[in-house]
């Protein structure tokens, strides 16, 4: 599938998300956020999805939960969104499990199974019935039959049948999923384990009715900035391919939302990559076979939960928005801090990093500038405190930190870098198996990106792939080189 | 023949609700159509401030036909609309 493909459901939580923010910024924040789904699909309007207006609305109503940064699951149907927004305001803290689902709309979905279509034609040769290993699939009346107590869903049957009349029916979160954790139950509703969940946001970007939602950190944001708190932005390089503007109008256009300053990731990336590249030498002199790299939080969540084994063998270097966010506290220890996203893993690495307070994706900084009416292109220039280097600026590029740290290696030095483009199944038992054999003959420093593409191919982006890379790579070009920025 | 004018809305709340993906019009309209077509990508129409409008963001104006809630196939059968009644 190509990355960021257009989609009538980001459409619908992006509209969400600006209703929002405006109610919160009314006078009576309860009131209009309870008439969200009326105010959406008003008395006599078209019913362009579902079964009729009121299935319209209640799902609308469900989404808006997960706008308010609550859990769908568990708000109770009677409940108002008007209760809802009041208990969204009056929380301390943002709730741990990033995701949620909206389970009314997984009826749409047939568990996934294998299922012979009318084209079978019962044919001679049979090769289904011999192929299957487990005796699920016989003719009977001139017609395949699978035996669903014995099929184990392999899909042997289907590659072998000549007509190409078997079909593999998937769920589209499930097939998704590369660690197997959201899964749809025998009740027909989708859950996600959290246990085992990495929070790639694969299933957010699979659901084709949009079930799959982030928990939005936007009100608490608010709150903060209404408050008077001071809030510093941290915008992670991915930031700069997302809106049709310049990098200094961008920084401006934050600015006027009510944040302190803004400071570009980046910096820490600097930091990252010189740490990053010491290590690597250390590593090899040591006697390591590879290296892995280690600022994906999506990755660094499979690592916990799945690939332990493959600890010793990732880097140490912190991310780079950990050093920002250490950065920053330790010269504003008053201030608050926003890490931007592309992706819904940052928001499980803010969690266990009491440096960054919140996280804000670009969908939302997005519906946040529609409701303010901001024009990012007609925005003023704003510099940024600190020049960073063009590789910093890279690392939201498949490939890019990799690069970045072999910049600093001296040529005897040099890595030979192995690029994980997406985390997927395959790639998945790909880095299983290096861990296991302690080596990789593919290349000694293995950079893993949990969304192909890198962070500009993240769930939480706003820019089609392409012209993103375009309007990053321009700005990289721009930018200084790291030997410049980073003194040995 | 007059050339048909295609402007794809790239002000900030059309972007976001969607013309990002409409930017892909400014490299196929061109295959497809030669220089029958115009098109290009332009600062806000400012048609999505009238009160809640920006929900059906983004727009595109084809000559001055306005699209609401845009896809490429839309836009792309506009402008074969055009052509055919020229």
């Amino acid at each position: 599938m190509a990355i960021n493909t257009p989609k009538q459901t980001s459409h619908l939580k992006r509209e969400i998300l600006v209703r929002l923010i405006k109610a919160y910024l009314s006078e009576n924040f309860g009131e209009n956020t309870r008439k969200i789904p009326y105010d959406m699909r008003p008395k006599g309007s078209e019913v362009p999805f579902r079964c009729c207006i009121h299935k319209e609305r209640a799902i609308l109503r469900d989404r808006a939960i997960a706008g308010l940064g609550l859990s769908i699951e568990e708000a109770d149907d009677s409940e108002l969104l008007s209760t809802l927004a009041e208990k969204a305001e009056n929380r301390t803290e943002p709730e741990k499990n990033p995701l949620t689902v909206l389970q009314t709309a997984c009826q749409g979905c047939v568990p996934s199974r294998i299922f012979v279509t009318d084209l079978c034609q019962g044919c001679v040769a049979r090769p289904c019935e011999s192929t299957c290993r487990f005796g699920a699939i016989k003719v009977e009346n001139g017609k395949s039959v699978i035996d669903p107590s014995k099929c184990k869903n392999c899909g042997m049957c289907a590659q072998v049948c000549p007509y190409q009349a078997i079909a593999r029916i998937i769920v589209p979160c499930e097939n998704a999923c590369p660690v197997g954790a959201i899964t749809k139950d025998e009740d027909g509703l989708a859950r996600i384990d959290f246990e085992k969940c990495i929070s790639c946001g694969k299933c957010v970007n699979a659901c084709p009715f949009g079930a799959v939602h982030e928990k939005s950190q936007i009100i608490d944001i608010l709150k903060e900035i209404k408050n008077g708190k001071k809030l510093v932005a941290m915008v992670a390089p991915a930031i700069f391919g997302q809106l049709p503007c310049s990098p200094k109008q961008l920084k401006q256009a934050i600015l006027s939302l009510g944040f302190s300053d803004v400071v570009e990731v980046a910096e820490g990336a600097d930091i990252t990559t010189k740490n990053e590249a010491a290590e690597f030498v250390e590593r090899m002199e040591a006697g390591q076979e590879f290296m892995t790299t280690s600022c994906c939080a999506g990755y660094n969540e499979l690592v916990e939960k799945h690939i332990p084994e493959i600890k010793p063998f990732r880097s140490e270097t912190k991310t780079p928005a950990y050093y920002t966010s250490e950065m920053i506290k330790k010269e504003q220890p008053e201030a608050l801090t926003v890490f931007f996203s592309p992706c819904v893993a940052k928001r499980r690495e803010a969690l266990q990093n009491p440096n960054i307070d919140y996280v804000l994706n670009y969908e939302e900084l997005g519906a946040w500038f529609i409701a303010l009416n901001v024009q990012v292109d007609a925005c003023g220039e704003s510099e940024f405190r600190k020049e960073s280097s063009a590789q910093a600026r890279n690392f939201a590029v498949i490939g890019g930190v990799a690069a970045a740290v072999n910049s600093l290696l001296d040529d005897d030095k040099k890595a030979k870098a192995y690029v994980v483009d997406g985390l997927n199944k395959q790639s998945i038992r790909d880095l299983k198996k290096f861990a296991k054999d302690g080596k990789c003959d593919l290349g000694n420093l293995i950079e893993v990106m949990a969304c192909p593409g890198g962070c500009l191919g993240g769930s939480s982006t706003v820019n089609a792939y392409k012209p993103a890379l375009k309007q990053l790579t321009a700005y990289v070009n721009e930018s200084p080189e790291i030997k410049e920025v980073v003194k040995k | 023949m007059e050339k048909i004018s295609v402007k794809v809305c790239l002000g900030t709340t059309c972007f976001v609700m969607g013309s990002a993906n409409l930017q892909e019009l400014i490299d196929i309209v061109p295959a497809k159509y030669g220089d029958k077509v115009d098109v290009s990508g332009v600062p806000c129409l400012g048609l999505c401030s009238t009160d809640w409008e920006f929900s059906k963001a983004p727009y595109v104006k084809v000559d001055n036909d306005i699209i609401k809630e845009a896809t490429v196939e839309k836009v792309l059968s506009a402008i074969n609309a055009k052509l055919e009644s020229k």
